[in-house]
Formats: structure tokens, sequence, C-alpha cells
């Protein structure tokens, strides 16, 4: 990466995510201008070749067909211009698919605290997505507390206090082995006793496969239910944007288990294309709030669809 | 892993197997499912059009022209095909070198590689009786260093002490300084999770690897990962000399394609699986039982193998005269003691995995077989008294309630599991009978018609 500038120098936010994506981006389109360059039509090998990029973007079968049949229809077997004109087209046929999903996460000031519970498979990246929304939040002049419900994972409470001591953030925590409900609990007594704007908890990861695991969840919602019926407000789902079609089963089982009400897809800052995004939109329809493409906290970025499919389709 | 793969490359054998004859044209139609089905099993695109190439080339050549049953020779091709993507035989570590050996791990953020250390330092600890040492070179972040210090204390073993404000490389060196002096037959080396695309962490990892001279140089990947698999495989490949691979988070449903493209990519062998939350939930690899599970046949020699390390010799050859005798004196305390052992081997679902002819029947079985149900009936059998569970005939209605009180569950469900163990006792006097050892195959497998609840063995069926 050549162009790629050094990690230090500060950008503006838009070059931040357009570089971050950029290998998102350049993977899918990469050399596309040189195969559309000299073509007068929409022709089978144009859309054999689109159809492979963005099946090797993990856009998966359905939302490939959703996408390319989308230009079909744009195009017919009418003359094209130019080349531009099929990125641009491209573009809008991915953000159409997206823009549904594409809903920011409001915080009702209302209520307080406003809980938030993160979920996910291991390694997803939820305890440093905590870290950079409480940030976040903190920025947008909110108080923050944050619950350790990760008691499984060996030093994964140790990985959420030392975030709180980065970002100056209260962390209500017990002892690795303890009960994950009970944590989440006396955290939300402590953030309603300190008045605090915004529970953040942190649970271990599991797979979805994992009923027993899964039921662990059941109980920890419960037992925020019994304190505010409201409670948690927003069950965010954190996806590893390196993760293939298995993301969708993924998104199901969770949301079965937890009803989750928001996405966070991270890692999109690497090789990853994070065309999944696609698939979820369109099969399950959860809001996307945020994306992760990057170390620093002010690199989880709200999701925007217009944005990603530019950064995913530029020519 | 694999449920899904298996299902869809099922679906198209099924298809072929009444093809008279195979043609370009009805080739043409089953090689694009084929590849669909790769496709959304997440295998890489470049290694399924290789693979689609290469069995369309075999499956038009003379060895299936020649066959008389087309269908049975193209699924063989596949089969083939898969064993011979993922790697024809199981390579174990080679840590045949001056100890200590050293293993360094390398992979993605959040692929797994802290824990695959652990259960790794358990393994070579327990089955190769192997002095291992592991330290931490991952200080970038949050608490990694003590994520490592603590599994090593779970399984047993000495972690090298570090400080998150030191340099990777020294730290790893010493750490090989003081095993040498100390007499430890193996290091494991963990690195920070890094992007192919950072050049100053891969320039670093590659410097880790100069200054360790590891025997072995494992790439750690998630097994849900998608189209990506290929090219951050490559990425690491090129950067490192790598001599295997550990595929994480195999316990899920992921459908397996990182398996199929990694191995494919970087030719380095996949050497183990990472199949669960505890440090023993590791599994050496074997590509030829692997790929007889996507395709339905099960993986019986694991299961087997998986039997004897776990199950108490003793108990088992007591249980087994029992057996012989019709399942005299066969009680409750054996039950428990079976269901015990069931638990041991990593639960049903594992179980349920490996057996043959299982396929897409698999997800279904095991949503209805939680491990739950198994620790419920533990606990049934723990609420009786000894008198109780050699003769389960005294317990009358009074006794019911209380073991139901003891064991937290309502009263039906001591009825039905006091119904199970009479049926198994029943089965078992059928199994003394000449040729009842095949009745029962056909009612363990629901008569060949795909198992369903009737179907399973009495007592594991809810």
């Amino acid at each position: 990466m050549s162009d790629e500038q050094s990690t230090g120098q500060r950008r503006g936010l838009m070059g931040r995510l357009r570089n971050s994506l950029k290998r998102t981006r350049s993977g899918l389109t990469d050399g596309l201008a040189g195969v559309f360059s000299g073509r007068r039509r929409l022709d089978d090998e144009m859309l054999e070749e689109l159809e492979a990029r963005l099946l090797s973007a993990d856009v998966g079968i359905e939302a490939t067909e959703t996408v390319l049949n989308g230009l079909l229809e744009r195009f017919g077997r009418a003359e094209i211009k130019d080349g531009s004109s099929v990125f641009e087209g491209l573009q809008e046929e991915i953000a159409k698919v997206l823009e549904p999903v594409a809903q920011p996460l409001r915080i009702d000031a209302a209520k307080r605290p406003f809980v938030i519970l993160t979920v996910g498979v291991n390694g997803a990246g939820k305890t440093t997505t905590i870290g950079k929304l409480a940030s976040r939040l903190q920025q947008e002049g909110r108080s923050v507390m944050l619950a350790a419900g990760d008691t499984f994972r060996a030093a994964a409470v140790e990985q959420l206090k030392q975030w709180g001591e980065q970002i100056d953030c209260p962390v209500i925590a017990q002892s690795t082995g303890a009960d994950s409900a009970s944590v989440v609990y006396d955290a939300y007594e402590a953030a309603r006793a300190r008045g605090v704007d915004v529970l953040i908890a942190d649970t271990a990861g599991r797979l979805h496969t994992q009923a027993n695991l899964m039921e662990e969840l059941r109980k920890i919602r419960r037992v925020l239910a019994r304190q505010d019926t409201a409670s948690p407000h927003e069950t965010l789902l954190v996806l590893d944007g390196g993760n293939g079609q298995n993301a969708l089963a993924q998104a199901e089982k969770f949301g079965e288990a937890v009803q989750v009400s928001g996405l966070v897809v991270t890692k999109l800052d690497g090789t990853a294309r994070g065309g999944v995004l696609l698939a979820l939109a369109q099969r399950l329809r959860v809001p996307v709030r945020y994306i992760g493409v990057g170390e620093g906290v002010e690199d989880l970025r709200p999701f925007d669809a217009k944005e990603f499919a530019a950064a995913l389709a530029t020519e | 892993m694999f449920d899904n793969l298996s299902g869809r490359l099922d679906s198209v054998a099924q298809r072929m197997r009444g093809q008279g004859r195979i043609t370009e044209e009805n080739i043409q139609e089953t090689v694009r499912e084929v590849r669909m089905a790769l496709l959304e099993a997440d295998v890489a695109l470049p290694v399924v059009r290789s693979f689609t190439e290469e069995v369309k080339k075999r499956a038009l050549g003379a060895e299936v022209a020649k066959s008389l049953t087309p269908g049975q020779a193209f699924i063989k091709i596949v089969q083939d095909e898969l064993v011979r993507v993922m790697g024809e035989a199981a390579v174990p570590l080679n840590l045949n070198v001056q100890p200590p050996a050293v293993i360094l791990m390398a992979g993605l953020q959040g692929s797994g590689k802290t824990t695959s250390i652990g259960k790794l330092a358990r393994y070579l600890t327990e089955r190769e009786k192997k002095k291992v040492l592991v330290v931490s070179c991952d200080v970038y972040r949050p608490a990694a260093i003590e994520q490592l210090a603590t599994l090593a204390k779970q399984v047993g073993v000495e972690a090298f002490p570090v400080s998150s404000g030191g340099d990777p490389q020294r730290m790893a060196r010493q750490a090989v300084d003081h095993a040498r002096r100390h007499y430890f037959d193996v290091v494991l080396v963990d690195t920070a999770g890094r992007l192919t695309i950072d050049e100053a962490m891969m320039d670093e990892v590659k410097r880790l690897h100069r200054a360790v001279d590891p025997a072995e140089t494992l790439f750690v990947v998630d097994a849900m990962t998608g189209q990506d698999a290929a090219k951050t495989a490559q990425a690491f490949g090129e950067a490192l000399p790598l001599t295997g691979v550990i595929l994480t988070k195999a316990d899920g449903d992921a459908r397996g394609g990182a398996a199929l493209s990694v191995r494919q990519i970087t030719g380095a062998p996949i050497k183990f699986l990472g199949i669960g939350e505890k440090t023993d939930a590791l599994e050496p690899f074997h590509p030829d039982r692997i790929a007889s599970r996507i395709l339905g046949k099960g993986d019986v020699v694991s299961l087997v193998e998986e039997v004897e390390r776990s199950v108490d010799q003793e108990k088992a050859k007591r249980l087994e005269q029992k057996l012989r005798k019709g399942g005299k004196g066969f009680d409750l305390e054996d039950f428990r003691e079976q269901m015990l052992q069931i638990n041991q081997m990593g639960g049903l679902g594992s179980l349920v995995d490996k057996m043959p002819g299982m396929g897409q029947h698999a997800d279904q079985i095991k949503d209805q077989l939680d491990d739950r149900f198994v620790r419920r009936q533990l606990a049934m059998i723990d609420s009786m008294t000894p008198a109780e569970r050699t003769r389960p005939d005294i317990i009358n209605g009074s006794r019911k309630r209380r073991i139901a009180d003891g064991s937290g569950v309502p009263v039906q469900d001591v009825n039905r599991l006091l119904k199970q163990f009479k049926q198994m006792q029943k089965m078992m006097k059928q199994i003394k009978k000449k040729g009842g050892m095949q009745r029962l195959a056909q009612r363990l497998m629901g008569g060949g018609g795909g198992p369903g609840a009737g179907g399973m063995p009495p007592g594991l069926g809810r």
C-alpha cells in the first residue's frame, strides 16, 4: 500500500473512512474499469465478472442476484455511455439494499439509565466496541457506566477495566466466574443511584449454537426487564466484518434469543469487505448502527448506506 | 461445522445417483450446483473455481464413463477433491528439534490465538507429556498478557512473566532462554492480532519469527471467516513460513469454507480444530475424516477414538458384561455412569456430529437433545437412594415425589425417566437374542428413514 498514509497523521473523518474502506473498495472494483472499457452494453461477461466480485466480497448469492438484477433493469441491453455510469449504477443498487437498515442509534434521554446490552460470538470485538462507543457517547456529553458482564473469558474483566481507565469511565465488575446477570443487576442499581445517562453491559462471547449460553443471555435480559420493563433499550449484536455467510446465522440465532435491535460490524479496516452487510440487510432487516474501521476511538462510525456503497464500489 | 455444505452436496448427490450417463450438459448443471454450495459455505472464489474445474474435468474423463453407476462415481470425485483440497493425511506437530521447540502463533484480531495457546498447552502437557512454557508478546490489547497468564494457571503450565511495556522481540527471546535453562520441551509464543495491511505490525511478527526461530509457525483462523480467508491466509503465508493452521470456533454452525480455502492457498496443513469453550476442546485435524463428515458419512474413527480416550475402561468392561447377560443387573447406577460419560465426551452434540447418516438431521437432533436434559436426568438419579438405584421397582408414588422435589423437576419427568430405563433394559434383552444387534442398530438409526425422536436410543430422546 504505497499510497497509504502513515497512521499517525490526522485526516478528516470522511478521509479516514474512505481510506479505511479503500481496501474494501479496491478489492471489489480493482481493475474493473479495464473490464468495462470499450464495452457497449452490459453483456454476460461483464455480469459474470461483477457476480464473481460481489460474491468474493461476501455479499452472498441472494443479495448478489438482487444487485445484478437491479443493474440489468437499470441498463437493460441498452447502450452504455461510459464505464463510470456502470459504477454509479452499481453504487446506487448497493445503497438501495443498504438504505433501509442504515438507522443510527438514538439514545432516549428520558430513559435513564439508557441500557445497551452487547452480545456476539467470541472474538467479534465486543469489549473494544464498548470502549469506543462509551468514549463516543461521553464526547456527546453523556455520562456512561460500563458493566463487566464477561465473567467467563480469562482477563476479560481486566480488559474492560483498562478501557474504563483510559477513557475515564466507571466500570462495575465482580470477579471472573461470577454470575453475569448479577453483575449487570449491580451495575443497573449503581447507574440509577448515580444518575448515569447510559449503561453499557458487556457479555461473554458465545457461539450462537450453544443453547445453554444463549439461555444465560436471556436471563440477563430478564433481570434487566425486572428493573425497567423497557430495558435493555438497545441490544447490540457485534459482528466480525471478516465473517462470511455465517453472520446471517449469528444474527438469526441471537435475534431469536435476545431480540437484537441493532448491529455493529467491526474490523472493516482490513482486507475484509463486509459485503455480508448486504446479505444481512436483505434477509433480516436489522438496523445497522455502527461500523468499526480502525483501532482509534474515533474509528467507530455511524453507518451510512451511501457512504458505504460509494466506498465499496468506486471507479 | 460443515452441516450446510454437507446438506447441499447431499441433494446434488441424490440427483446424480439417478443419472444413467454423464454428459457435458447434465454435468454443467451439477457443477454449477456444487459451485453454489461451496460459495454459500464461504469457500473462497479462487478455490471454488479450481475445485469445480477439476471436478468437471475428471467427471468427463474415462473413470466415470466406464463406471456402471456414474452418479456414484461423480460423488467419489467430489469426495476425492475435498480430501485433496484439505490435504490428504493428518499432519502432526513436528517438535523434533533441539529443545525447546518454539511454536509461534499468528493471526487476525479475535481469531482465537490466546485461547488456542491455552488449549495447545494443555494438549501437549497431557497427551504428549511435554513440559510447556507460554509467553505473551501481545503488548497492545488491554489485558492480553493477563489473559494468557490466567489460562496458563488454569491448565497448569508456566507463563513467562512479561510486562505490557516491553519489547515483543526481547520478551520472546528471554522466554526461550529461560526455557532452555530450565529444560522446557516447548515454548508457545502468543502474538498480538494484526491486520495484514498493517505493514509495521507485519514487520514486527517477521522480526519475532527471526528472533525465536520456531519449529512450528501456526496461522490461527476463525472457521466463520468469509471470502477474506483467502486474502488473509495469503498475506500471512507470504510474511511467514507457515507450517500449519489452527481452525478455531469450529463447534458452531460455520460452513467451514475457510478450512478448504486456507489449506489450498497457504499450502500449510490444518493441524487442529478448536471445538469449544473449555481448555480441552482442541482436536487434531484429519482431512479424510472431515471430508466424509461433509458428505454425510460420519466420522466413526474419531468417534471411536473419542470413546476410547474418555471412557473409563474398567467401568466399560463391567457394563459390557452386564450387557452380555442381557441387561441382568443393569441398574440406574450404570445408566448414570453412561450419562456422565456422554458429558465427558463433550456432550451429545459432538457425538451426533460424528455419527454416520446424520447429515441434515444433525441440527434437528441437537435441538432436541440439549445437554441440560442430560443434566436433569443425572439430577434425578442423584436424588435417589442407593437402594432405589439398584432396584427401581421399589420407587412408589411418595418416593417419586421426593425424587422430583430433590431434583427440581415435575413428577412426570421422573416417570419418564423410569419408563425409558425400563425400555433400555428390555432392549438389552433383545440384544442377547440372535440378530438382536442388527435390530438395535436399526432402531438407533431410525430404520434408515432418517432418525426422528422415535428412533433415538431410549433415554436420549426427550
